[in-house]
């Protein structure tokens, strides 16, 4: 019973284990970086009798076996154009898992190929935005700091003002931007897809979506401040300080007003 | 201490009280020895505890040295920069964690460890104390001659000067609240009739056929950025959201019915709560939200709240196609713009 007492925990044990496990998790996590995404730009043949067929066996369900839709649905896709096929396939988001308020981007459910083909096939219903070329969504080409303004004007209400995202009313939310590829970032302007509104080539130019995709991706270069948190805004940061911050300090000065065993 | 000390029954001590009042707990008596007074394992621990925190303290100071010493922050690596942060805070954190809490455990362990009783004092000072203050201050007020009527033109002098005095302050102060007292400035915008609709920032004109359905533009009036003075004032009062709907989810409100054209509605963009710009908008809902109080406007029925702690409706401003088939004003808007302020009644 003795030599137990002699080799228990002191009881300020857990704290400090506490302050250098948190100190631990704060370095390791800057030295973990989100690493950008790559874009898909790959051209192949229109095969629009093969997309119909993807079609009539993967969408026609909801949107119907002509892509004219069904009230209360799926909305018509005569005249979405290729770009949005690409987008909602591209991203996971169609087909959709189970109705809710906001189609969820996750796994994407085709290959390269089959959603140029289901794109081919959308886009030959009726005329619409195409997908962008490679060189339109270069964020190399783009001129970042131009690229702020117009995102801060236009996207940051909803995306945030590094694109990390933000809550809508009743469950529909504008994700984050971080691991979006550019041309998906692109499309998603050109034809706005769910809660998002239209940002059309005459109101934001096709240079100046090359210009927001080239201040997106100066954001994934990481913050040279300390950790982002998500960069969801102040919750986060207030999160963190209000409660592990003053835990600590509650923390120890209990510890330091206690006497000693 | 309390003479009552002594009289405390084992009761009182339980409860805390004796016929209704709180009674002095008094100050335990007996010593309770640390165990690092009676065992020396114990102390030859805790004094190796000490040790351990401050070397701690060294460790993070040699973190924090090192992280500058190989950060690589001139270069355009952002990444880096960030490692070096990190590295120097998280060093610098335990440098100095280090040093206060060994300085703590130790003084808490260790060090000579005995009880002292501190006696309060009456707070009342004794009457010869009480007695030669007032005199002092009745033998100055007999010196100076005030209160004895006489030097009737110093003290009135002396009056006004004190009661003028913070003027030199107040004046500053108040002045520096607003270059300019009018009220008239919130009720109206720069807007004026036949003035375009523009693109914020760039300024460019928008023509009708450029909205298509499902579109929102930021709008602020052509030649804003060509002004020379209070060009951020008119701004904050003037932006605009165009959207454009389609016609028949478009409810025209009674008397508006020549404001919208085509689908294509436009909205002051300053929130009626407290003037948050109001620019979250859900296409498929026409719900057009505010990011600070969750304000919801229905865009589709005159912009009128549907949730939050906004009042009044969103301000319309009418617009109409001129002959080059450009969006503009039709007029200024119909009412002030963004929250209620006390003259907006009358």
């Amino acid at each position: 019973m003795h030599r137990l007492s002699l080799t228990r925990y002191h009881r300020a044990a857990p704290l400090v284990l506490l302050f250098i496990l948190l100190a631990g998790i704060t370095t390791a996590a800057s030295f973990v970086q989100s690493q950008p995404a790559n874009a898909t730009a790959a051209a192949s043949t229109d095969d629009i009798s093969e997309g119909s067929k993807l079609f009539a066996a993967n969408c026609a369900t909801c949107h119907g076996l002509a892509a004219q839709g069904q009230d209360g649905v799926a909305p018509s896709l005569i005249g979405v154009g290729a770009a949005a096929v690409d987008f909602q396939v591209g991203t996971g988001r169609m087909p959709m898992q189970a109705s809710g308020p906001q189609a969820p981007a996750k796994t994407v459910q085709f290959s390269l190929d089959q959603i140029h083909q289901l794109s081919a096939y959308v886009a030959s219903l009726g005329p619409g935005p195409a997908v962008p070329d490679a060189q339109a969504v270069d964020p190399a080409l783009g001129d970042a700091s131009k690229g702020m303004q117009l995102f801060r004007t236009n996207c940051a209400m909803c995306h945030g003002s590094v694109g990390g995202g933000g809550a809508l009313s009743q469950g529909k939310y504008a994700p984050s931007l971080m691991k979006t590829t550019p041309t998906h970032i692109y499309e998603a302007m050109l034809v706005g897809p769910q809660s998002m509104p239209v940002f059309n080539n005459a109101n934001i130019t096709p240079e100046d979506k090359r210009d927001i995709i080239a201040y997106l991706d100066e954001q994934r270069q990481g913050a040279p401040g300390g950790l982002s948190f998500g960069s969801i805004g102040p919750v986060a940061e207030g999160l963190w300080a209000w409660l592990l911050g003053m835990g600590l300090i509650v923390g120890f000065t209990v510890w330091i007003g206690v006497r000693s065993s | 201490m309390n003479a009552d000390n002594g009289n405390i029954t084992s009761e009182a001590h339980e409860t805390g009280v004796v016929n209704g009042e709180f009674v002095d707990p008094g100050v335990p008596t007996e010593h309770r020895p640390r165990r690092a007074d009676v065992d020396p394992k114990a102390a030859n621990k805790a004094e190796r505890q000490v040790a351990a925190l401050f070397g701690l303290s060294v460790l993070g100071t040699a973190l924090a040295i090192y992280g500058y010493v190989t950060s690589d922050a001139s270069g355009g690596d952002l990444g880096a920069v960030q490692r070096t942060t990190m590295l120097m805070g998280v060093g610098i954190a335990l440098a100095m964690f280090g040093v206060g809490t060994g300085a703590i455990h130790w003084a808490k362990t260790l060090m000579r460890d005995h009880d002292m009783v501190e006696e309060r004092h009456a707070l009342r000072s004794s009457a010869e104390a009480r007695a030669g203050a007032i005199q002092v201050l009745k033998d100055g007020a007999k010196d100076s001659g005030v209160g004895v009527g006489r030097r009737g033109l110093i003290k009135g002098s002396l009056v006004t000067a004190l009661l003028i005095a913070p003027l030199s302050l107040l004046v500053p102060a108040v002045g520096n609240l607003g270059g300019d007292w009018n009220v008239s400035q919130f009720k109206h915008t720069m807007w004026r009739k036949g003035m375009r609709l523009a693109k914020d920032p760039d300024g460019t004109p928008i023509k009708a056929s450029d909205v298509t359905i499902g579109s929102v533009f930021h709008v602020i009036p052509e030649g804003l950025n060509e002004l020379e003075h209070g060009k951020l004032e008119e701004k904050a009062k003037a932006v605009v959201l165009l959207i454009r709907m389609d016609p028949r989810e478009l409810n025209v409100q009674p008397g508006r019915e020549d404001w919208s054209f085509d689908g294509i509605i436009a909205y002051s963009k300053i929130c009626t709560h407290v003037g948050c710009p109001v620019a979250l908008y859900e296409q498929q809902t026409h719900h057009l939200l505010c990011p600070c109080h969750q304000s919801t406007f229905d865009v589709a029925n005159g912009a009128k709240v549907i949730f939050g702690p906004a009042k009044r409706p969103l301000p319309q401003l009418p617009i109409m196609v001129d002959d080059e088939g450009y969006i503009v004003a039709k007029d200024d808007f119909n009412e002030p713009i963004g929250p209620s302020f006390w003259e907006r009644l009358k």
